[in-house]
């Protein structure tokens, strides 16, 4: 009689791997309304609804007292419901408006983004709009940041943002944006198209954090263009569930000297699938891009793409992506990619999946914390990426936002 | 302080000590010199309970516990520490923060800043634990975290292992802050120091030593008398002196 040995290392079926990273889940816009009620601008944003303040405050956005930032932009579904600058130099309005008041802007709107790129640039061009326009003068150094807020009150809404940032010459500016939702159960969508400009000598940096809801599907489209000696930081941080992400921004160092750094912080919770990655094309000499990804997946999927271009010699980039899957379902699929066309390109990258190491958790409890929070001190570390020439108070400030998306995340 | 009664332990299926017994009293500092492999770093994880170690036989008691199988952060939280001889890199997580848990809710501590300057390590608390540093930076980051943490029992394995002079005349300050050393009749705090080189004998004064050999103790007996004979036959020498 012949015996029926159980294959006892794992009852669950294998999956063949996947030739290619899982597809983004489909939007069909026909599901989304694109036209809504006008929201009556407030002079004063202290005077919007308690939960509306409440949840632009886990986004970074502070309405009751700006006196702090140099200006403040607030949207919320299709209409502008404050904006603001408080520093000479410095304007904030929306983008609408400003085509209107400065018709030269024509030369930098759907310059750095492709409007025939995919259905959703198709769709920004084909419908209104709304969005910020930032303007800085040539030589101001903004002393505090400018905030916005993108805020989706109505649900099934396609909100249609397209957003243009410039700093001119010598220029300095802080942006912390903050992208949030009403509590819904709701299907929502979010179109972004920004386009930055960052002109010679000029330095941007922009941190974005998005805290949206389990039914919303998020399409940024990015575009950055750097000068001579221009300087661009983005920071971007995702802890809260979202259905579908999907996002690729792309700068390009045209001038000589020019420096880009991308930081993501990625949470993908059951159900969310995030598509996400950053490319930097280095076009001339000396210019330098730095992509670090810091990704956790708790039951969700994450594509963590990077990819750095080198096309001029003497030009250096280094990729970065880390990630770890604390669900027993989770996926995380790194593509980093790396292309040289001319010789004396410097290109590198380093990218690891896997979960915590067991003997960092026990050094932890060597110190006496528990298990949980050892396991939660490595996770809050992993997470947090050193923001350089922030000011300090708001590193602070989004380091706060950060943990307070993190306690309901985690 | 600590009792070791016939204690056994084995990682996987590997037997490495066997039947040891000893005791370290309070106040009081033991050596255990033996050469690489000897089984050291296995006797002094075991002891913290880290769970690779199998304690497969006897017992260990502390302060009249048997502590034998009580996980690693409550034996931590009972005054056990440990210097770890080659601590695991913790990206993202900077060593103030370390610092602080090892504070934890102690209301008695100097400040994470007197205590990283105490240990030269000031530049590093902005630093990810571990991450880039030297032997002896490595050391006196453990020492730091040990200061905060403050034990009664203080664990050391090879705490002079990699280290350069210039570090270790500090190392060996440290180590006897952490051991009291400047208390004689009211010293509570004890210290089993982990050498195969000896080298931190120069700086840290033990009361007693033992040889850790094959798994086994082989000699106890005088720290310096022992050193001094190791230096002159070599671990060699403990063996054939037992035949």
């Amino acid at each position: 009689m012949s015996k029926v040995t159980k294959n006892n290392k794992s009852d669950k079926e294998v999956k063949p791997a996947p030739a290619a990273p899982a597809a983004t889940p489909d939007v069909d816009l026909n599901n989304f309304v694109v036209e809504t009620d006008e929201v009556p601008y407030q002079k004063d944003p202290a005077k919007l609804s308690a939960e509306a303040k409440k949840r632009m405050g886990e986004v970074g956005v502070m309405v009751d007292d700006a006196k702090s930032r140099a200006g403040t932009y607030i949207q919320v579904d299709q209409s502008v419901v404050h904006s603001h600058a408080e520093q000479d130099g410095v304007e904030v309005m929306g983008t609408n408006m400003a085509l209107e008041a400065h018709p030269w802007l024509k030369d930098y709107w759907w310059k750095l983004v492709n409007p025939e790129a995919d259905k959703f640039t198709q769709h920004s061009v084909a419908h209104p709009f709304k969005g910020y326009y930032i303007h800085v003068a040539p030589g101001v150094k903004a002393t505090y940041p400018v905030q916005s807020c993108l805020y989706i009150a109505k649900h099934g809404l396609a909100q249609n943002v397209h957003n243009l940032v410039i700093v001119e010459e010598g220029a300095e500016l802080n942006i912390i944006t903050g992208c949030t939702v009403a509590p819904t159960e709701d299907e929502g969508l979010h179109i972004g198209v920004s386009e930055f400009y960052v002109k010679k000598g000029g330095r941007l940096t922009f941190t974005m954090i998005h805290n949206w809801a389990p039914r919303m599907a998020v399409r940024p489209r990015t575009g950055v263009l750097l000068e001579e000696d221009a300087v661009f930081m983005n920071n971007y941080i995702c802890l809260k569930p979202v259905h579908t992400l999907q996002m690729y921004p792309t700068a390009k160092c045209v001038g000589k000297n020019a420096r880009a750094r991308f930081n993501s912080v990625l949470v993908a919770h059951p159900g969310s699938h995030l598509d996400v990655g950053s490319r930097v094309l280095l076009q001339a000499e000396q210019t330098r891009a730095e992509l670090i990804a810091r990704t956790i997946s708790m039951g969700g999927t994450i594509i963590a793409r990077g990819f750095l271009s080198g096309q001029v010699a003497d030009c250096k980039g280094h990729l970065e992506c880390r990630g770890l899957i604390l669900g027993d379902t989770g996926i995380i699929h790194a593509i980093p990619e790396l292309e040289g066309t001319v010789a004396g390109v410097d290109l590198s990258h380093e990218a690891a999946v896997g979960k915590i190491a067991e003997e960092e958790i026990e050094y932890f409890m060597a110190r006496g914390l528990s298990r949980d929070q050892a396991v939660s001190t490595i996770v809050r570390g992993f997470l947090s990426v050193d923001i350089e020439g922030l000011p300090p108070d708001l590193a602070a400030q989004i380091q706060r936002a950060t943990d307070l998306s993190q306690q309901d995340a985690m | 302080m600590l009792e070791l009664e016939n204690l056994s332990v084995k990682v996987g299926e590997k037997q490495i000590i066997e039947d040891i017994s000893f005791t370290v009293d309070i106040g009081e500092t033991l050596v255990l010199f033996g050469p690489n492999g000897g089984g050291k770093t296995t006797l002094l994880m075991a002891l913290m309970g880290f769970p690779r170690y199998q304690v497969n036989g006897g017992r260990i008691i502390y302060k009249g516990e048997d502590i034998t199988h009580m996980p690693v952060d409550e034996r931590s939280k009972k005054g056990i520490g440990l210097l770890f001889q080659r601590p695991p890199v913790v990206r993202g997580v900077k060593l103030k923060d370390m610092v602080k848990a090892c504070i934890g809710d102690k209301k008695d501590v100097p400040s994470v800043e007197e205590l990283a300057q105490k240990s030269n390590m000031t530049d590093f608390l902005d630093r990810e634990v571990n991450y880039g540093f030297s032997g002896g930076e490595v050391k006196r980051s453990e020492l730091l975290q040990l200061l905060a943490q403050d034990p009664e029992l203080v664990l050391l394995d090879e705490p002079d292992s990699g280290v350069d002079l210039v570090n270790i005349v500090l190392i060996g300050q440290m180590i006897n802050e952490l051991l009291h050393k400047d208390k004689v009749r009211s010293r509570t705090s004890s210290g089993l120091i982990i050498t195969h080189t000896g080298h931190i004998l120069d700086y840290v004064e033990p009361d007693r030593a033992c040889v850790l050999l094959n798994g086994g103790i082989w000699c106890r007996g005088n720290p310096k008398e022992i050193l001094s004979s190791i230096k002159s036959h070599g671990y060699e020498g403990c063996a054939s002196c037992q035949k």
